[in-house]
């Protein structure tokens, strides 16, 4: 898809001039780092999509929250779009900087400003590393439970924005189940705070919605999270199956036995492969699929469920049931999965990584879909997946070098997205829409939802000045594309502009 | 396999409901959305006086669209009885996680939803809207939308399906929802153990950073009142820990449904719920006696029974960081003003969904 904002399909933008707007911001900001010349725009050009590069206008890097204010103030004067960017890991180009927009950097904004064991919370600042908030509460025995891949480097006002998984979710949620309260800065410059350190706010849950929003509806300044106890042990079973499908019954069946998995993989041979090629984890490379289902708890109970799940999995035909024996070799069994994006990139010189999510049910025909899809392009796909909450994580093998073959991947990804959607799932179940799902968002939404999240937006921002050209497109571009639910073949509101 | 029944009272009237908010909207007819009838205390009249609005109800719209237990998800039109849902759910041994309270056999799943309202079990597992997965609403000129989905993870779009949970039906109307459930615990254990309240907070403090299997903890006149959930091993062995008195699950049941004495409505003073951050100490209150305060949620939620003005009472809990909700009806502002800049995004919020204001107007601020 064309990467770059374009007026006809993402909307009108004001004209603006860089001369201008730089000599606007640095005459009202003096002491706000701007980054303005070509070289220092380059490492801004992508977040964790580097498929996908533009070269922003300007980039402003606060350090205090009256400069975001005043940015913000003047942005909106001068009808610049803002697009935020916390880590730049982001997995959808919701980062993806405009040529005629200020990419605003929060990672400055890098301070734990306290961690309460007792209360049970930590205050964040948004550009805080996912990973730095379970490291700061662990010597109250305490952790925070999302854990996207990127860990390591993501940061958790992107985690609010994108709202977050990792491999815990269907026992401890994503990020919009772990975040407390949140202070946002507006558009028009003013400071709000959503949620509570209380179990809950008056009013409307604005909290969930700005959770996950994309920065379409404010800049989010401050996080309070909640901190969990660390669970006495976690123990972790790998078993092996001949074929996927039995994998992805047993999965149903563990649950079946009232067992909810504080994780639960599972990936397919491709992927198992690349992983044990990289990782040296101990997989099984002859098997069509594998399972990683950890329980965690209180020892007892998870001695009982472990008993349990590996009963359940010999009926359900596992060829080999592995349970690692020490914490060791469960941090070896997870490093293969947590690795597998990367190792998977070592077998091609490209991967596209996709984030649909499905009913678990429904596993089996879309595998076989998938299996079909990538014959039909000519590309390998390795499949890893949360199979305890159905997000699959599909990996397109590709060369970005031949002619033709990024194209060829991005349009295999629409197509498994569309199955998803058409199985009852969602075309992101982590990742988010950014502005690579922008098209696919019109397979999930008619136009009236469309109009109805246009109307939410415009509630917040009612210019379109924060990151345009993302997470929800316009009728105009879902018209263009195709895909788009029109009922009898005409468009609802017709009066209305097709931004 | 995804299992659908349909008892002959399950009726899809969406299209009815579509129909007569169309109407509603055209004639600019505030309405007032009814389903069984149990939490209309719970918030102001629509338009702020008592019988105000046409009445929309959803009592028809009713029964389980799907339920697949391995999947852990169930999705049910909003006329749906409450304790008809539960019961389904019970039959496959999962249950709504976030314990709601009923306040009267008709409750249906739409009011569930629309005041998101918790039980006992809401500080360890989460609330209401933490099990919402998609809902389908009925806009403002009719039309039907769905949002969310029957799947755990979706995060297309902005999220209206929570926007929705305790929005009191004022951004449009609910038809169906689709939630998150969860296997009943293995084994239950409720305990009582006498203690004061400042040696009961700092236990519970204590406790919270402990893995272990409480799911619910209220103190009351000299007692702390336990409930433990999880597997039968750590059950039995957190049992034989902590020590006291057994105590019947049923207090669960009458605490979330208002039925101990402390919620007789012999005491005529009004009934206020007070939402704290956790660990915030007894709060500074004039003329309130111990036995004026029941402590629910290991003390993040404190009913008061007092005659204190609403100001007084708001003012204090804002200073620790939570707010006051007045459960008795009759209350001028039942739910705590906004701030300002807040109350400005509710407005224009509002205005962009309901434009000519019919969906229960004023039944969560005068102005929304």
């Amino acid at each position: 898809m064309n990467i770059h904002f374009d007026a006809r399909l993402d909307g009108d933008l004001p004209d603006i001039d860089k001369a201008e707007v730089l000599a606007d911001l640095q005459r009202s900001l003096p002491e706000l780092t701007l980054l303005h010349r070509e070289e220092d725009l380059h490492p801004f050009e992508c977040d964790g999509l580097s498929a996908y590069r533009v070269l922003p206008m300007l980039v402003a890097l606060p350090e205090t929250l009256e400069q975001v204010e005043t940015l913000m103030q003047r942005c909106r004067a001068l009808g610049v779009p803002v697009v935020t960017r916390g880590a730049g890991t982001g997995l959808s180009g919701g980062a993806l900087p405009l040529e005629k927009g200020v990419l605003l950097v929060m990672s400055r904004f890098n301070r734990i400003l306290e961690v309460d064991p007792d209360a049970r919370l930590a205050r964040l600042q948004p550009g805080v590393r996912n990973l730095a908030i379970s490291e700061a509460a662990a010597p109250y025995g305490l952790y925070y439970a999302p854990d996207p891949s990127s860990q390591i480097a993501c940061s958790i006002g992107g985690n609010v924005a994108e709202n977050a998984g990792g491999v815990h979710c269907l026992k401890y949620g994503l990020t919009v189940h772990n975040v407390i309260q949140v202070e946002v800065i507006t558009i028009e410059g003013e400071r709000m705070t959503l949620g509570s350190e209380a179990p809950d706010a008056p009013g409307f849950d604005l909290l969930a919605l700005f959770t996950g929003s994309e920065g379409m509806l404010g800049v989010v300044t401050e996080i309070t999270v909640k901190l969990l106890p660390k669970p006495e042990t976690a123990k972790v079973l790998m078993a092996s199956f001949d074929d996927v499908e039995k994998a992805g019954r047993a999965v149903g069946d563990i649950i079946a036995a009232g067992i909810i998995p504080g994780g639960l993989e599972m990936m397919d041979n491709l992927a198992i492969r690349a992983a044990e090629d990289f990782i040296h984890a101990g997989y099984p490379v002859e098997a069509e699929a594998i399972l990683l289902c950890e329980l965690d708890g209180v020892e007892a109970d998870v001695d009982d469920d472990c008993a349990t799940v590996r009963r359940v999995l010999e009926v359900a035909g596992a060829t080999d049931i592995k349970q690692a024996h020490d914490e060791a070799e469960r941090a070896l069994f997870w490093a293969g999965r947590k690795n597998a994006f990367p190792a998977v990139g070592r077998m091609s010189p490209d991967y596209y990584c996709m984030d649909g999510t499905i009913p678990r049910r429904e596993l089996p025909r879309v595998l076989k879909g998938i299996a079909d899809f990538s014959e039909e392009y000519g590309l390998r796909v390795a499949n890893v997946f949360h199979a305890g909450d159905g997000n699959m994580h599909p990996l397109i093998l590709f060369d970005a070098n031949r002619e033709g073959e990024l194209e060829q991947a991005e349009e295999l990804g629409g197509k498994i997205l569309e199955l998803c959607v058409e199985a009852g799932g969602s075309i992101t179940g982590e990742h988010g829409v950014g502005r690579e799902k922008i098209n696919q968002m019109c397979a999930q939404f008619n136009p009236g939802e469309l109009t109805t999240f246009h109307a939410v937006k415009a509630a917040f921002d009612p210019g379109r000045l924060l990151n345009p050209g993302k997470n929800i497109p316009t009728l105009a571009r879902c018209a263009e594309f195709g895909a788009m639910h029109v009922h009898d073949n005409q468009l609802p509101h017709p009066e209305l502009p097709r931004f | 396999m995804a299992e659908t029944r349909s008892p002959s009272t399950d009726q899809d009237i969406s299209e009815a409901l579509g129909e007569r908010i169309r109407r509603a909207d055209a004639e600019g007819t505030p309405l007032r959305i009814v389903g069984g009838d149990t939490k209309a205390f719970y918030g102001r009249h629509v338009q702020g006086r008592p019988g105000e609005g046409e009445i929309l109800s959803t009592r028809e719209h009713r029964g389980i669209t799907t339920y697949d237990p391995v999947e852990l998800i169930v999705s049910v039109r909003t006329g749906t009885p409450m304790a008809e849902l539960e019961a389904r759910l019970a039959e496959h041994g999962q249950m709504l996680p976030f314990e709601p309270p009923h306040f009267g056999k008709t409750a249906t799943v739409g009011g569930m939803i629309a005041t998101g309202l918790s039980g006992p079990r809401r500080p360890w597992v989460g609330s209401v809207r933490d099990f919402v997965l998609g809902t389908r609403v009925v806009t403002h000129e009719g039309r039907q939308q769905r949002f969310g989905g029957e799947v755990m993870k979706n995060v297309a779009g902005y999220d209206l399906s929570r926007l929705m949970v305790g929005a009191q039906g004022t951004l449009g109307l609910l038809t169906e929802v689709s939630l998150k459930v969860l296997p009943r615990p293995g084994a239950r254990r409720s305990l009582r153990l006498e203690m004061p309240l400042a040696e009961a907070l700092t236990k519970l403090a204590e406790w919270g950073r402990q893995p272990l299997p409480l799911s619910a903890a209220a103190w009351h006149a000299g007692a702390l009142h336990l409930r433990l959930e999880g597997g039968p091993s750590s059950v039995a062995a957190t049992r034989e820990r902590l020590g006291g008195e057994e105590l019947d699950a049923s207090f669960w049941d009458d605490l979330r449904e208002q039925r101990l004495a402390f919620f007789s409505r012999d005491d005529a003073r009004p009934l206020w719920r007070l939402s704290l951050p956790p660990n915030t100490p007894p709060l500074a209150l004039p003329d309130v006696e111990a036995d004026d305060l029941l402590y629910d949620w290991a003390g993040t939620q404190r009913w008061l029974r007092s005659d204190l003005a609403a100001d007084t009472l708001r003012e204090a809990c804002a200073r620790a960081g939570g707010h006051a909700t007045c459960y008795t009806p009759g209350a001028a502002e039942p739910f705590m003003p906004l701030a300002p800049v807040v109350a400005k995004y509710h407005r224009r919020l509002k205005a962009e969904l309901d434009p000519r204001g019919i969906f229960n107007p004023g039944r969560l601020y005068a102005a929304i």
